[in-house]
């Protein structure tokens, strides 16, 4: 029972192909030999519909290999079904799919564009790419805001998640109060708080640090991170069996050494999908910045259009723009699905 | 830890007395007296419910008592100053679920906490923990990760993992009863060996053939109180309590 749980599922994943390829094989390893047991091969078609669909996983079983065989043979009792083509995880923003309508999309967008052009101007697409550096230039302001924001945003998160499951009642409750706040502030206010409030520059010693609106932005956005990966923490702790907890305690592990030795570590693999997933939303947040006029891509695509004067302009551009945009998170979709499917807890 | 009377070796290593526990509402223990001598092997049997596995989670301090006493080698567990790390290194404790951390080899779990609780040598600790495992009958499972190994090899895994604390006495909860008829086997083997070996051990079990054999003293336990305790040829040949006599009629 317990190597069966332990053995990645083979009902869960591929159970769409992996039939369909079984099912061509049937007829000739099964055919030859007689049944061992036909009366229970007949209790055995009973437990799902006797119809086409089912046929082959009925057809597939092999009475030799026992419980295994069983479990492979069965997907037809799990009350659910899984999708099993992997770009379809309700935990993923961003899926192929997407990228094929944002490039049709593109693609028609050019076509109109071209057609309410006026006379004498140089093409969308001919524009577009000599505006390319420039976007990029705005872009690169984009990752990085969105790499500093996780980075400073992990880090204290981290901390803020070890209060939340801090023994001590008071460190817990202003963890959770702290952690409450962050995560419910539409991220757009506590960026202007953080625009508004913080100063343009810094007196460390002697030393005057300017403080630019682009990391003013980017404390902005860590503070939402903060709180989520707070969140996760909280979540991931729990979600490990109390049984763990209890074995470390009875090897006499001190709390510190439980939470670092034997907890942590396994959160390590349940947080990082939700927590690459958080860096995601983190970049497509990244051009709230434009609101508070840092000149990161959207800004500069905005300055873009009113250079040009060009409104069959207007609805390429910011498509292109999101194009970046997927490009560079698609992969870190993809990842996190991938990860995800590894790290499924048994 | 204050010793709170001066232990000598002819007195319980395990000593209980009156010992009451209640989770809300419903009382788990209600006032058990057991003792362990040294080198002592006691079964303790009973209907699920009966407070056995609260009663072993009391001894090492996983659950803390309402009222009574326990002493673990003179030293009193239910006592608010007690450092309950240094009574852990005393009582190893295997659990029915195993338990092993699954982050870990198999080498890595039996060497973690002599190595951080204990800080001792690398070189030493990891030279016993080989030894452990083939004690255990595991060697060349040393780089395995528990989710490779089958029940019954984790939980003699587990075993080791206990063992290489040098604990005085073992705490065994229910630890065949997550495996299949075949494993348990293994298991039992390496629980007896160790009994053989002269170690304390307090077995909560539902293997009446295995307690019979191996057990000095067995003790039957129902609604949180010790009905009825003896050895094992006296206890399964003519128990006197109608409750001890209809639990094993069910069992045996």
């Amino acid at each position: 029972m317990r190597r069966s749980l332990c053995s990645p599922p083979p009902c869960g994943e591929g159970s769409g192909v992996g039939v369909e390829e079984r099912s061509t094989t049937v007829p000739h390893r099964h055919d030859p030999p007689p049944r061992p047991s036909p009366s229970r091969n007949r209790v055995y078609t009973g437990f799902g519909p006797s119809t086409e669909g089912s046929k082959s996983a009925t057809a597939d079983f092999d009475w030799g290999e026992g419980e295994d065989a069983i479990a492979s043979a069965l997907p037809v009792l799990k009350p659910f079904r899984l999708r099993s083509s992997g770009c379809h995880s309700p935990s993923s923003p961003f899926t192929a799919r997407h990228g094929v309508l944002l490039l049709v999309a593109f693609m028609l967008s050019i076509c109109t564009g071209e057609a309410h052009a006026g006379p004498g101007v140089p093409s969308i697409l001919a524009t577009i790419i000599k505006w390319t550096p420039l976007l990029a230039q705005g872009f690169a302001l984009n990752i990085a805001m969105s790499f500093l924001a996780m980075a400073i945003g992990t880090i204290f998160g981290l901390v803020l998640g070890l209060g939340l499951i801090a023994v001590t009642p008071p460190v817990r409750a202003a963890s959770w109060l702290i952690t409450q706040f962050f995560r419910n502030a539409p991220w757009l206010v506590l960026l202007f708080y953080c625009i508004l409030l913080m100063p343009f520059e810094v007196r460390v010693g002697g030393i005057i640090v300017p403080l630019p609106g682009w990391a003013k932005s980017t404390a902005g956005l860590a503070l939402p991170v903060m709180a989520n990966v707070a969140e996760l923490v909280r979540g991931a702790v729990q979600s490990i069996p109390s049984g763990q907890w209890e074995a470390a305690e009875a090897l006499a592990f001190t709390r510190l050494q439980t939470l670092r030795l034997v907890i942590l570590p396994q959160c390590v693999k349940r947080m990082t999908p939700p927590w690459m997933n958080l860096y995601a939303i983190v970049v497509v947040g990244t051009p709230l910045a434009s609101i508070v006029g840092v000149n990161e891509a959207m800004t500069l695509t905005g300055d873009v259009l009113s250079s040009e004067g060009r409104p069959e302009l207007l609805v390429p551009m910011y498509l292109y723009l999101l194009t970046w945009f997927f490009i560079y998170c698609y992969p870190i979709a993809r990842a996190t699905v991938a990860l995800e499917r590894r790290f499924q807890v048994p | 830890m204050t010793p709170t009377l001066h232990w000598t070796p002819e007195l319980p290593l395990i000593r209980m007395r009156d010992v009451r526990k209640k989770f809300g509402a419903t009382t788990v223990i209600n006032g058990i007296s057991i003792d362990v001598m040294k080198g002592e092997v006691i079964c303790i049997i009973g209907p699920s419910g009966a407070g056995k596995s609260t009663l072993l989670r009391c001894i090492n301090a996983l659950v803390p008592i309402d009222s009574g006493s326990i002493l673990v080698e003179g030293h009193e567990v239910n006592d608010p100053k007690l450092d309950k790390l240094k009574l852990r290194r005393k009582v190893g404790m295997v659990f029915q679920q195993y338990n092993l951390f699954p982050h870990r080899t198999a080498l890595a779990n039996i060497m973690m906490a002599p190595l951080h609780v204990l800080r001792r040598n690398r070189v030493e600790v990891e030279a016993e923990a080989r030894a452990l495992m083939r004690k255990v009958r595991l060697d060349g499972k040393e780089d395995s990760y528990p989710g490779e190994l089958s029940g019954g090899q984790q939980q003699r895994v587990a075993i080791a993992r206990s063992l290489a604390m040098q604990p005085a006495a073992m705490l065994f909860d229910e630890v065949t009863a997550a495996l299949d008829p075949e494993t348990v086997k293994e298991v039992l083997v390496t629980i007896r060996e160790l009994a053989e070996e002269g170690m304390t051990c307090v077995i909560v079990t539902h293997e009446m053939g295995f307690a019979r054999e191996i057990a000095d003293q067995i003790y039957f336990t129902d609604r949180g109180v010790v009905v009825e305790h003896g050895p094992p040829a006296e206890f399964f040949t003519n128990c006197r309590d109608e409750r001890t006599r209809q639990f094993l009629s069910q069992i045996l």
